[in-house]
């Protein structure tokens, strides 16, 4: 199964459909994952902090600035390693104790908290801190805060971590896709191959059924339902024509045996003798056509490929010029034979064959006398192509559609013996070769083209 | 020679009859593929005619069940299916010769004629054919008349073969497409009596007697001329 196929069949774009929805929705509960955990732990810092200069204010209350400095000096002394900032300066900003060494210079946000990069005096590295300024009753400023390292180390794993949740969930959503459209793809191939079996003309074959009786084989089992009917109605078909064929045959024979019997009272060469044979041969022409159509409507209705076998098409061309060089020469035509490759094709060899005596018929017909048909059978990578060439009067080019059709003549041509039906039979045994049959003008006459697909000859 | 045909349709079967009496045949009749199996299995008859579809058991089944038993007799099958492998069914099913309906009285007699003595033909290997003064000869492919030696081409060499082989039958258009042509097909216009004319214009163009005869709406025939009484 390539690639391409499976990106562009209907499964994997369903797949990737509900892949995005799902991805979306993941990436949304992160998101909110993310968000309340962050605000979380902002929350619980900035309540540290508060509770930090409830307490540092409640010092000075009790003992006054030289109670916050030693209050502060001691719980830095206690945790030097700790993430808490303090400063507390003279009103004029002076600092006094802590562990900043200037006041921040950044505006308070509308909250009345200062965000701020500051440089530690003891690691001499570069932090991040959120602090509280307070002015206590004396006019001194107090700054109490946190470094918000941890807090956003807590946001970078965290962010990571959607990251690579968002990505393990898309990479495994299109290995579920890709294998979930593999598995529906390979049984709709199935019941496609099988189609296309069914369509060459095979209709025997099922569709083979998984066993599950899921909707795929409710689908199979409704398609083979379906040819069954329709197999049922082309039998129906067949013998209707084998019926009308046995039905009407018969009482032709009858006919022409009553005639056959007639003739034997007469002399022969007699009026009475002759009238009974143009009536025989009247009603064996009548028989000709009916059984040219019965033969035509069986091509049509699909070969029975029990009956194709490798036929060597060069050596029906050269059995068929044989068979027609003479009447040729008796008609002063001539007849040539430019190339006869080596050509083997699946076919039924005897409708290959009347195909053929079909077109030279044709062209005897109506090549005048010193005419000349040429035949070229050529077999190349792509194609086998059998042409036929006169220098008849043509056929207009506005009626090459129409001459396949069952008894369609041309104007100028009804005079001609013929009943209309031999490019009819060409056209069903070329379709049923699964080839093409074209006409173009030779200026003058006809050049009448056949053409078989390599490509089929390999099935 | 003892004929049986077997065929439902009784106007056929009574034309055969009686067209086939007249030809100086026993005839016996079978309506139905029950009678006819009876028949064709307990009787010794030189050739047996059977038609397809008939009521009871079919035409090939009795072809099948008589061949079964091991009589070999000739068979002709008679039927309106004539496709290429209705044909072959036939004669796979053991028939001898195969005519589609309708047939011309004279093809069913050839033909008839060609399977029996087809049958009691020793099968011994001949290599020089002769018709009066006509010799072919099968192994160096020359034919003479008279001692005139006669150049052939190799269909006309086949051609001239299958009439001799067929002397004093009647061989008709169907037989030679069938049997020197090898195909199955129905050709709109006569290219059989071109052949037919060149190949008399090279046997029989430079003598008295001609060998190679038209019968009229049915074929030809290779024939002895008759008692030099000109």
């Amino acid at each position: 199964m390539k690639l391409s196929n499976l990106v562009r069949s209907s499964s994997f774009r369903l797949a990737l459909i509900y892949l995005a929805l799902f991805a979306s929705s993941v990436l949304i509960l992160l998101a909110f994952i993310y968000w309340s955990t962050v605000t979380f732990t902002a929350n619980q810092m900035d309540e540290t902090i508060q509770s930090d200069v409830t307490g540092l204010s409640e010092q000075y209350r009790l003992r006054g600035v030289n109670g916050v400095i030693a209050s502060i000096g001691d719980r830095l002394q206690r945790d030097p390693d700790s993430s808490s900032v303090y400063l507390l300066t003279t009103p004029d900003f002076i600092p006094m104790t802590g562990n900043l060494s200037s006041w921040p210079k950044v505006k308070t946000t509308t909250q009345g908290w200062l965000n701020f990069q500051f440089k530690d005096p003891r690691s001499s590295r570069d932090f991040y801190a959120r602090a509280r300024p307070f002015v206590l009753q004396g006019g001194f400023n107090l700054l109490v805060g946190r470094d918000t390292r941890d807090l956003n180390e807590i946001q970078q794993l965290l962010k990571r971590a959607i990251l690579w949740g968002l990505l393990i969930t898309l990479g495994l959503g299109l290995l579920g896709a890709g294998i979930m459209s593999r598995s529906i793809m390979s049984r709709i191939e199935l019941i496609n191959q099988n189609s296309r079996d069914i369509i060459a003309g095979n209709l025997s074959q099922r569709i083979p059924l998984s066993g599950g009786n899921d909707d795929i084989d409710q689908l199979a089992k409704n398609l083979n339902h379906m040819l069954d009917e329709i197999e049922r109605l082309m039998d129906g078909i067949r013998q209707v024509s084998d019926n009308i064929a046995h039905d009407l045959r018969t009482p032709l024979t009858r006919m022409r045996n009553r005639l056959e019997q007639l003739q034997t009272n007469f002399k022969i060469n007699s009026p009475e003798f002759n009238a009974a044979q143009d009536s025989m041969n009247d009603a064996d022409q009548l028989l000709k056509i009916f059984a040219a159509l019965l033969r035509i409507a069986r091509i049509e209705a699909g070969g029975h490929p029990v009956n194709f076998s490798s036929v060597n098409l060069n050596g029906l061309v050269t059995d068929a010029v044989e068979l027609y060089e003479a009447l040729a020469e008796d008609n002063e035509i001539e007849i040539i034979l430019k190339k006869n490759d080596e050509a083997i094709i699946e076919g039924d060899r005897d409708f290959l064959f009347q195909a053929l005596i079909n077109l030279l018929d044709n062209a005897i017909k109506y090549t005048p006398t010193k005419g000349k048909i040429t035949i070229f059978l050529e077999k190349n990578q792509q194609y086998i192509e059998l042409m036929i060439t006169d220098t008849g009067p043509g056929i207009p080019e506005k009626e090459y559609k129409n001459i396949g059709q069952r008894f369609y003549r041309l104007e100028a041509s009804r005079g001609m013996p013929g009943s209309g039906l031999g490019l009819s039979l060409v056209n069903a045994v070329v379709h049923l070769h699964k080839g093409t049959l074209l006409f173009a003008g030779n200026n003058p006459g006809l050049i009448t083209q056949l053409r078989f697909d390599q490509k089929i000859e390999k099935l | 020679m003892r004929l049986l045909i077997i065929e439902d349709d009784l106007e056929v079967a009574s034309y055969l009859i009686k067209g086939l009496r007249e030809n100086g045949n026993v005839v016996e009749h079978a309506n139905d593929g029950k009678d006819g199996l009876f028949l064709a299995s307990t009787e010794n008859y030189d050739a047996i005619i059977v038609d397809r579809m008939l009521p009871k058991i079919d035409g090939l089944n009795i072809i099948k069940s008589i061949r079964a038993i091991g009589k070999l007799t000739p068979v002709m099958v008679l039927s309106a299916l004539g496709e290429v492998n209705d044909r072959v069914e036939g004669l796979r099913a053991g028939g001898d010769d195969y005519l589609t309906k309708p047939f011309a009285f004279s093809e069913l007699l050839a033909r008839l004629d060609a399977i029996i003595r087809r049958a009691s033909r020793p099968s011994t290997s001949v290599t020089l054919l002769r018709v009066a003064d006509l010799e072919l000869n099968l192994l160096n492919h020359i034919a003479c008349r008279s001692g005139k030696t006669i150049e052939l081409q190799p269909r006309e060499f086949s051609l001239l073969e299958y009439l001799m082989n067929h002397a004093n039958q009647i061989v008709t258009r169907t037989m030679l497409l069938e049997q020197v042509w090898d195909y199955h097909f129905d050709p709109q216009t006569n290219v059989i009596d071109v052949h037919i004319s060149r190949l008399r214009n090279k046997i029989d163009k430079d003598f008295k007697q001609p060998l190679l005869h038209t019968v009229r709406g049915a074929g030809y025939m290779m024939r002895e001329p008759a008692d030099e009484t000109e």
